[in-house]
This record gives C-alpha cells, structure tokens and sequence, in this order.
C-alpha cells in the first residue's frame, strides 16, 4: 500500500456543556499520513491546539480497537464514518485524500445529552440494562456449565446478538433516534438461552418501558441502524423483541 | 513487613481449611459496612457484583463512561478452567503446574493453587449467567488449546471472549445497582486513599465531568484498577489505562510488588509513526500457522514476495527446532528483537519481521484438494482453496490487519513486531489479596499475586474473575468481621479534610506550571526510555543510565508541562497530566526493581544473565523471591523481600531448543 500525506479541512463541533447552544469551527489539518487512524489525526490536531494555547477538542475514546464502544463521532452523517462494520478509532485516513472537508459531530439525540464537545452521556443504556437485561443469578449458586446443553444454532445466534458494544450508533442513525437495535441485541442474547428462560417476559416489558422514559423514538423500520452497526448487529433482532413483546403483554401476570 | 498468611497444612486443602475457618459477617451486619471498589472490569465488575449480593453496601468507581467499557473486554483468546471436558488429562494439579512453570517460578504456590481450584467455578458461573460461549453440535461447551499447553482447557467466545465475561459481570453489576446494593460512579477517577488510624477508610475521587473532588467513605477499598503497561506509552492497553490508584495507594504504604515483571506479546502490528497512540495484538493462535522469518541480507528492502526461499531466515525455526514457531511468548519477542537489532528488520521502520501463511495457505489447499478428491488442479486453484480454510480460521484477525495496515495479508505477508501487553508486577497482595495497608485489597492484573514472570495465555481472565467472584467474598469477611463496631466515618473527619488537601495542591500545583511542552509529549520521551532500557531486554548500564533519564524527566515536566483549560471543568489533559506523573514515578520504580534481579526470567531478559548460547538464564540460589518495593520518598524505596518456597513443584530451567 502506497502512503501519503495530505491537507484537510475540518468542520468540528465544539460545545462547552449540556446547556451550551453549541457551534462549528474550522480546523484546517495538513501533514497528514494514510497511515493514521481517524483518532490519531484528532490527537495531532489537539497537540497543536494545547501548543497554541487552545482548547483541545474532547471525544470519548479508550481501547482503540473496536470493542469497549465508548469512541462515537459522527462523521460526515455518518455515525463511525464511511468504512462498514467499523468503528471510528479502526477507520483510517486512508479513507481520505487531499484537499477533502470533514464534518465531525457528536451523536444527535435527545437522550444522549452533550456534555462536551464530541462527548455524549450515554448512561440511559446503563438504565435499560438496569431494567433487566440481566439473568438474576447469585455468585455460587451456579449449577456444572455442561448441565444443560444448548443448541449450537442457538448459542451462535445469542453470540451473534451479545456481540454489541454498546457504542449508541444505531441510535444516532435512526431519524428516531430509537433504541431498538441495542435493546433488541440485549433481549435476543438472553432470551435465546434456556438461562434467560424464567425472567424472560418480565424481562422485555420492563426494558422497554425504561427505554421509552429515556426518550428514545420509535422504530419505523428504515434499517439505518443495522447499515452502521460496527458488529453488524442483524435488524432481525428487532423482529424479534417485537415477538417477544407481545407474547410478554398478552401472557404475562400484570 | 511481609506476612503473606498462608495457611498451614497440604497444598490442596489450604483453600479448604480457610475458608471452613475465615471470620464471617451476619446478614445484618453487611448492610451496615461499606466496602469502596474502585475500577469495573472483571476483578471489578465481579467482586462489586458478589458483594453487591452478599448484602454489603457497594459503590463502585470507573473513569470510563460506562462500567461495561473497563479494558478487560478486548481480551481475546479465552479463559482456561480445569473441567477436563475433553478428557485429556487436564486436573487442577496440571493447570496449577502449567501456571507456575510458565510464571517461570517466581509465583506463590498457594495462590496458585487456589486459582486452579476456582477455575472451574467460574465457568459454572459465568454460564449460568448467559455468557454465550462457543459449543459444539451437541450443545456442549467447547475448548481449544492455548499458548502451547498440551491439553485443551481453554473456553472461548469466537476471538471475543473478554468482552462476553464482562458483559456478564456489568450485568451482575448493573442487577445489584437496580436493586440498590451498588451504587455506580461513572467518569470518576480515584485520586487519593484516606487514611484514617493507619486503615484504608475511604477514597477522594474526582469527577471528570464537572472537575470536582468527591470524599467517599468505605470500611474497606478494593482496588481493581488493571495493569500499568501504558508507561511504555505504547502498548496494547487502552488510552486510559493508568497506574495512579495503585499508585497512589503506594504512597500511602501498599508496598508494589515485582514492577519490572512486564509482558511483551510477539504478534502485534507494527508501529508505523510518530503519530501512533497505541498498539493492536494479533492473537497468537496464528503462530499455530504462520512462519516468522527475516531476509538473510541485512537491509534488503525487496517486497517480501521477490525473496526467494534460500534467502529468507525462519529463525525461530532456525534455533528452536524442537518449538520452532511456537516458542512461549518471551522467547519470540526477543528473538525478533534481536533479528531487528541486528539489522534485519522488515518494512519502512525496519522495525517488523514477517509472519508469513504463504506456506499454510498451499498445504491446507492440498489438504482440500485430496478432501475434494479432484485430479489435475492447478496451483491458482490450490491456492485459492487453502485461502478458504485460512479464512475460516482466521478471517477476523485478518480483516483487522487490512483494515489498520491497508495491506491483504492473504496475498502479503503480515508485518509483526511484539509490543507490551500485559504486567505481572502490581501492588503486593497476602493470600487473602490484603496490601501491606489494613482494609485496602488489590485484585485482578493491579495485584502481583498469581503470574509469577510470565503470564500464561488464557490467564488474565481467569485470574481477574477468581479474584472478584470467589476470593474476595471469603476473604473481606475475615476483616470486616472485626469491623463491625466501627460506626460510617463521616467524610468531615480530618483524615478525609487532609487527603482532600492533598489531591488539591498536587491538581493546583500541575495547573501553575503553564510551562511549554504537551503532557503528551512527556509520556512519549518516558516510553522511549522504558522500552529502550527496561523493555525486552535490560543491563546495568542502560538501567543506570534510564533512571537518571526519568529523573530529569521528572524534573523538566514538574517544571515545563502546558496543560491548557481550568480545573472545575472537563479536563482530559490534567486528567492525563496526573496519569503521566504517576507513571514517571513508576518508570523509575521498575528500573531500580529490574537493576536489582540480575537475573533473566521470564518475560525479562537480563543481558549479564545468559548462557553461552545467549539464551535466558535464571538464578534460582539469589532471586527465588517476590521484590516488594516499599515506599520511603521521593526517589526512595526499601526492598523487602518474600522468599518463595516450592513445597510442590521443583523447579527446573525452561528449554525449547
């Protein structure tokens, strides 16, 4: 792969606090390597802000490879940027060439409130899991793992749902803003495994009655989330919290 | 100064007899004690979790946004338990013995042991609470081999485990918040233990959103707070991982146990400049596979795949018949180190060796031609098969490679250097995980306790769970059982006052520097000078001349560092400012620790300790002890030293020629 260097002009927003109306500003970025990963040019632009005397821009971020979820930038309308099934700290200024405009956003929701510039507060996923996305079980009482077989199908299809990290993307996608997608991955994990069985209906209700106090819109079904999702996780989880939900609101004990 | 209150009695039924003996706490006594937790990833997560349901009033502490996001969860490879599901002779005994050997000799037998034993129950526990690991047809769970052991004892989720054993323990955790046993603190950070009577009684946290300094009681504070490998600057840690709780709780007497210990992991990808933040493991299974080799000419700057066969050196192959590419983690990482010192490093840092699946792809597409049972393919055709099964197994390590390098690792060797990933060194811990300071306890990667000079692969998960599922629950009970007459300290208590007072100066102090130069920029010089002279290999003069270095370091940034905002605010610098001095203290700590060891073991090559071949050589009749680092000042430490007696195993030197 052949490298390069080049000069970029960025539109960042910049936001002291939640009460704060918020603004643009424009960065102009030269010396730029393909190598680079998305972040590391955020960090050689905040170095030079720090020497100038600047505030530098914050942005949450931490392992830098993927999975922890906290990184979230939207980038020129797109949460995570241009490259499928990614996140921004493993996108590359490879993605980039000279002379581009970036515009670089935080993720727009009413229940993910700005609290600095790029960062948003995202604990309202905390809450819902709170809810009950849990199996309630004490340390200790657990019986041999190999007691209770379960489905290889089943157990790829939780996996493939408890791949999510949690990162909000899906939410920023949504014209919505709905939280469908991660709460639909967190119902799917459980509610596929015969541990998930008894808490099961009790469980969906209560999640989404959270999620709905948080905020969060409506899921029309436009698909936004699973197109940017960095796990991939699948719309067909949603499909099935929608089952799950009214079989809890039409069996289950009030 | 060192008791590590091991029980009497046989290796196999210490752990037995304690916990048939420990004090316990009645029900009604836990709701009255507080007991503070500080970090959230799976020592954490999980200790917070199981107090949480004991009764004990828990609050817990993370710098991240969410507790969910603590490092653990980009561990890749698995868990080890000894289940012997496989019915290959795997036994507590063999997973005790494996642990030890691999730390090299230099772990506690006892705690060891007692991992060993555990293992298994936190498989039970983490499967009952939905961690969907990989199964088989039958719908039983399934294992593969790891880090070169002969029995298959690991279990894994895909390349994902960390993040599924997280996910369960923040589940835990979440359930004991909502029922009101936990109570959570995200984006705060600890910076001080209080000292109340000469007890740990409490922490003062700053809150990085709004800049303001919290004073919090606990009858007793658990730090779970990870490793220091980010003093290197560049490591596979995430950007916030930090040394400052344990640090700091250091300074106030918990002596630091064995910090020159570090691992440095053999697949990582390259640094490729100035600009690199961090560092991307590749998992070791493709040294399952690959072939490392280097050209034979020095400086040859032909693409990889314009050297002929005749020209390329397979050295570990070369000089490790017997393991060839599967040589333990230390022993990789230095000779690919010492290929590029020598000159025969590849790419344009010429800091990289290649890890080559040419040679795999072409045997697994014979393997699948013979399967299919087709006659008169053409070698495009075998290749393009063996891709197939290449991409099976490794397809999501691959896709990661092209998309930080841009480079197809199908078509392309890949391009590797080791990088540090891991530390084994952390505060001293008894066998109940109690520091030298009453009431303040240390699991998971920040304690020393369990790894010796290595850690196996597929060790840290199960070490960090251990801890915070079913070590913790016993052992805090046999202190907190004599706790139950002291009454909450109010945080207006002097001891609390005086912490506060503290914490302000040193944040007043960093922030009337206003001096010229970027924190950044002093954590880069301090991870040069870790890596050149107390990374993978070390001798005196270099020690020497590191410590002095860092001192100056130390100096200059107390003197010259511009960190740009105001203190009652969000500020990820001066939260970064404190992080960096706390690693230069202990960047000069590990130096002195590793000037002390003259002797190679494990991880750490000791260049005066070697054989005539040059390969590791341990001093078993001078350094068979834990180093425990007492602190007496600045720049002042007392040696203590815990002999390490060897009931059980005998130990012997490692050979894989």
């Amino acid at each position: 792969m052949e490298h390069y260097n080049m000069s970029l002009h960025l539109k960042v927003w910049r936001q002291n606090n939640s009460r704060d109306k918020g603004h643009f500003e424009n960065y102009k970025v030269d010396g730029i390597s393909s190598e680079m990963s998305f972040l590391e040019m955020f960090d050689v632009l905040n170095e030079r802000l720090i020497t100038e005397g600047k505030e530098p821009i914050a942005f949450d971020h931490d392992c830098r490879e993927g999975i922890c979820g906290m990184c979230s930038m939207y980038i020129n309308g797109k949460p995570h940027g241009p490259w499928k099934s990614n996140t921004v700290c493993q996108l590359h200024m490879r993605a980039y060439k000279d002379g581009d405009t970036i515009v670089v956003e935080p993720w727009r929701a009413n229940a993910f409130p700005v609290i600095k510039d790029l960062m948003v507060d995202r604990s309202a996923f905390d809450r819902i899991v709170q809810a009950g996305g849990y199996i309630s079980v004490n340390t200790g009482n657990a019986v041999d793992g190999n007691s209770l077989p379960i489905e290889k199908d089943k157990a790829d299809a939780s996996f493939a749902a408890a791949m999510c990290i949690g990162c909000g993307a899906c939410v920023a996608a949504c014209k919505n803003s709905s939280a469908m997608l991660f709460l639909s991955a967190k119902v799917a994990h459980l509610a596929l495994l015969p541990q998930g069985e008894p808490e099961r209906k009790k469980r969906v209700v209560s999640m989404v009655a959270q999620m709905d106090k948080e905020g969060f819109g409506a899921c029309t079904n436009t698909g936004a989330c699973e197109a940017t999702c960095p796990k991939d996780i699948s719309l067909s989880n949603i499909a099935r919290l929608n089952q799950e939900y009214l079989i809890a609101s039409l069996t289950a004990d009030k | 100064m060192l008791d590590a209150k091991i029980p009497a009695g046989p290796l196999d039924d210490k752990w037995t007899d304690y916990k048939g003996h420990c004090k316990l706490v009645n029900p009604a006594n836990k709701r009255k004690l507080e007991i503070i937790i500080v970090g959230t990833g799976l020592a954490g997560a999980s200790a917070a979790a199981s107090l949480g349901e004991l009764g004990y009033k828990v609050k817990a502490f993370c710098f991240q946004d969410s507790p969910r996001r603590a490092h653990s969860i980009a561990a890749q490879g698995g868990i080890n338990a000894a289940k012997n599901y496989q019915n290959d002779g795997d036994s507590v005994f063999r997973l005790f013995y494996d642990t030890i050997k691999g730390g090299d000799y230099r772990a506690r037998e006892s705690n060891v042991h007692r991992l060993a034993e555990v293992s298994a129950n936190i498989i039970d526990q983490c499967v009952a609470q939905g961690v969907p690991f990989a199964r088989e047809y039958g719908g039983m769970l399934s294992n593969r081999s790891f880090g070169g052991t002969q029995v298959q004892r690991t279990f894994y989720a895909a390349g994902q485990t960390g993040q599924q054993l997280l996910i369960g323990a923040y589940q835990a955790l979440e359930r004991q918040v909502a029922l009101g046993n936990v109570k959570m603190y995200t984006r705060h950070e600890m910076l001080e233990v209080v000292m109340i009577d000469g007890k740990a009684r409490g922490i003062i946290a700053r809150n990085l959103v709004n800049g303001e300094l919290e004073k919090h009681f606990g009858h007793a504070v658990l730090l779970c707070t990870g490793g220091y490998g980010n003093v290197f600057y560049l490591s596979t840690n995430a950007m916030g991982s930090n040394v400052t709780a344990a640090w700091k709780a250091h300074k106030q007497g918990a002596a630091f146990a064995n910090p020159c210990f570090t691992q440095i992991h053999p697949t990582c990808i390259p640094v490729s400049g100035d600009h690199q933040s961090k560092l991307t493991l590749m998992s070791e299974s493709l040294r399952n596979d690959g072939r490392i080799w280097v050209p034979k000419k020095q400086g040859d700057n032909r693409k990889a795949t314009d050297i002929p066969e005749e020209e390329r050196d397979y050295y570990l192959e070369r000089r490790y018949p017997a393991f060839g590419n599967l040589v333990p983690r230390d022993v990789a990482s230095r000779a690919a180190k010492e290929r590029c010192d020598a000159g025969y490093g590849v790419g344009t840092s010429k800091q990289a060796v290649y890890l080559d699946f040419a040679a795999a792809i072409e045997r697994y597409g014979k393997t699948e031609v013979g399967k299919l049972g087709k006659d008169n393919v053409s070698q495009e055709e075998v290749i393009e098969l063996g891709k197939e099964v290449v991409k099976e197994k490794y397809g999501n390590l691959f896709d990661m490679y092209e998309k930080i390098t841009g480079e197809n690792p199908y078509e392309v060797a890949m391009r590797i250097y080791p990088a540090v990933h891991y530390t084994m060194g952390g505060l001293w811990v008894d066998y109940e995980l109690q520091t030298t300071v009453p009431g303040l306890y240390c699991l998971g990667e920040a304690n020393f306790s369990d790894h010796g000079a290595n850690r196996l692969g597929a060790s840290a998960l199960m070490q960090g769970l251990a801890d915070g599922y079913f070590v913790i629950p016993y052992t805090i009970g046999n202190y907190l059982a004599d706790e139950i007459y002291s009454k909450a300290i109010s945080t207006d208590h002097p001891g609390f006052a005086q912490a506060e007072k503290e914490v302000r100066d040193r944040i007043n102090k960093l922030m009337s520097i206003k001096g010229k130069q970027t924190v950044e920029s002093f954590h880069k010089r301090l991870g040069k000078i870790m890596w050149d002279k107390c990374g993978m290999a070390r001798n005196e003069e270099g020690l020497t001349q590191a410590i002095a270095e860092i001192q100056a370091l130390k100096k200059e940034f107390w003197s010259d560092v511009k960190i740009p905002g105001s203190i009652n605010e969000m500020n990820p610098e001066l939260d970064k400012a404190g992080r960096v001095a706390d690693f230069i203290e202990l960047g000069e700590l590990m130096c002195k620790d590793a000037l002390d060891r003259n002797e190679s073991c494990g991880g750490h090559f000791r260049e005066e300790s070697q054989t005539p071949e040059g390969e590791a050589m341990r001093d078993d009749a001078n350094y068979m002890y834990v180093s425990a680092w007492e602190f007496k000042g600045e720049s002042d430490w007392e040696l203590h030293k815990e002999p390490l007696l060897y009931d059980v195993v005998k130990p012997s030197q490692r050979n894989y020629k």
